[in-house]
């Protein structure tokens, strides 16, 4: 299979890597390869972890031999590569709307990231809140999104000596990233605003809003507007606005 | 029902794991020791996934309020019942108002403590496994405390009597400890010898094990070039290897992904040995012979 490497992951495991560092067709490769798997429904596929640009395939190989699982993965691959060229490739993602606080009380770095960049706090925010970012992977703790995309004209460098604790919510920006932390954590991001919602919520049935392959986006909203969806989402009662992109 | 008289060290309520969230970046937690978990469930007939105590280094005391056929199994924590010592890797009934009280691990680091019925605590996304840094499962998703009270749920299959493991199944625990494994994902961002000095060396068990990994010591393993991937999956068992070329093996609560090479990783049936193994005990490697895997 063209640039597609298979690798041991212990025997439980195999690692099926499409390349070796972060883009969106390398990553959209990854998420339509799990789909396909977990479409299978194989009871002998335990779990499968797709990542940016490798997915890792628990298996039983007590009930399937490791040889079968790469013919079913490159019977897909092929099926997956001719759709491609017969141009059947429209896929519609999500666009999960994460509303974003972005005053004061919550950003405490939004200045830094504003000077740092020669622009004003409101062009700051603007430009966060202004495309989906893609969700290329969740992992570090339950709901931590991996997001790519973001503007240049808004990076900034990590925090040299990190926050101990860092309130769940935080929105931030390291370098060209940004994402939120689902949970209380430690981290040296710069803070520039803060969600009210729960990327993950063990107590309600549907614990995690979004998965890798959607898109996030941020709304900025008020103070106000803040604590009134914190308490919707403490009663269990709020779920995000979600729209559809096209891509493909 | 039974109450916690002596937390212990560090006791969890566990069982075979969160399977089916690790896309989410929830870890799939659950019995480090999975042989010795299963098998104290065996011995108190109960269904293969139901909730143990998972106790480290030191063990717990629990007092019952009601007569309960149990079993343990892992470590030797010089389990007493009322005062009398009880067999480890068996099933005894403890009779109502009944102390069984644990000590330090003679051999072996964790010892699972099995109820007839499993422990009774809410199923959090598929599991009653405790995983305690997002507090998620177990009790409150966090470690025993004194007084906690235990409910015994309804997890049973067979009907068993009190009983021993065959003695040919019963695990020994050793100072020096060898695991086979398989190499990869990125043991090619190793050189020749690196690999040649993990699988010759002896390394050292430090005081960072837990949980979540046990990083050894020993002689360094060199990277070709840098340490640092662009963050993949990590299974049970990965030897992840940091730039400082010291071996990290990921266990029952590894964070989902991570982004330092893994040079290879330990066989599921090797991973008790190590989740049984203390700091300051020694670990070798020994390499599997596999064919290697490609497309047709």
């Amino acid at each position: 299979m063209n640039g597609v490497e298979l690798f041991h992951a212990g025997e439980q495991g195999l690692v099926v890597e499409f390349g070796k560092e972060v883009n969106k067709t390398i990553n959209s490769k990854v998420h339509k390869l799990a789909k396909g798997l977990m479409a299978k429904a194989n009871k002998a596929i335990l779990e499968i972890v797709p990542t940016y640009r490798s997915l890792l395939v628990y298996f039983d190989p007590l009930s399937m031999k490791r040889e079968e699982l790469i013919t079913q993965i490159e019977d897909l691959l092929i099926s997956e590569t001719q759709a491609l060229q017969s141009g059947e490739e429209k896929e519609i993602a999500s666009i999960v709307h994460i509303p974003v606080c972005y005053q004061d009380e919550f950003a405490p770095d939004l200045k830094f990231v504003a000077e740092y960049n020669g622009i004003s706090a409101d062009e700051v925010v603007g430009i966060h809140s202004s495309t989906p970012y893609l969700v290329y992977m969740l992992g570090f703790t339950p709901g931590f999104p991996y997001l790519g995309g973001m503007s240049p004209r808004i990076a900034a460098p990590r925090l040299d000596k990190p926050r101990v604790q860092i309130p769940a919510g935080s929105v931030g920006i390291a370098g060209s990233q940004t994402g939120f932390y689902p949970i209380e954590s430690p981290g040296g991001w710069r803070l520039i605003g803060r969600t009210p919602i729960k990327a993950f919520n063990s107590a309600v049935a549907n614990s995690f809003l979004f998965s890798a392959g959607d898109y996030l986006q941020f709304k900025p909203i008020s103070v106000d507007e803040f604590h009134q969806i914190r308490k919707q989402v403490d009663a269990g009662t709020y779920s995000p606005e979600v729209t559809e992109l096209q891509r493909g | 029902m039974f109450t916690t008289i002596n937390p212990g060290f560090f006791s969890t309520i566990q069982d075979s794991g969160r399977w089916g969230y690790q896309a989410y970046g929830m870890p799939v937690a659950g019995a480090m020791d999975r042989y010795a978990y299963r098998v104290a469930n065996l011995l108190v007939g109960n269904k293969a996934n139901a909730a143990a105590i998972e106790m480290t280094l030191l063990g717990a005391s629990f007092k019952f309020d009601e007569s309960q056929l149990v079993a343990l199994c892992g470590a030797d924590m010089q389990a007493k019942l009322d005062g009398v010592s009880v067999k480890n890797w068996s099933a005894f009934v403890v009779q109502k108002g009944s102390e069984l009280k644990l000590e330090y691990a003679v051999t072996g680091c964790r010892a699972y403590l099995a109820v007839r019925g499993g422990i009774d605590v809410p199923n959090v996304l598929g599991s009653r496994s405790t995983y305690t840094r997002a507090k998620v499962g177990g009790l409150e998703g966090r470690a025993l405390r004194q007084g906690d009270v235990l409910n015994v749920a309804n997890d049973t299959e067979d009907e068993v009597q009190a009983g021993n493991l065959k003695v040919d199944y019963v695990p020994q625990y050793e100072q020096s400890i060898t695991l086979r494994i398989l190499l990869g994902p990125q043991d090619d961002m190793f050189t020749a010898e690196a690999i040649e000095t993990l699988l010759k060396s002896e390394y050292v068990i430090t005081d960072e094990a837990d949980r979540m990994g046990y990083r050894l010591e020993g002689p360094k393993i060199a990277h070709i070039d840098k340490a640092d991937i662009v963050s993949d999956a990590l299974p049970f068992g990965a030897i992840q290897v940091p730039a400082h070329g010291m071996p990290i093996i990921m266990m029952a609560d590894r964070q989902t992904t991570g982004g330092y090479a893994k040079i290879g990783a330990v066989i599921g049936p090797d991973l008790l040995k190590l989740a049984q193994a203390k700091p300051g005990n020694e670990v070798r490697f020994r390499l599997c012979r596999t064919r290697g895997i490609q497309f047709k």
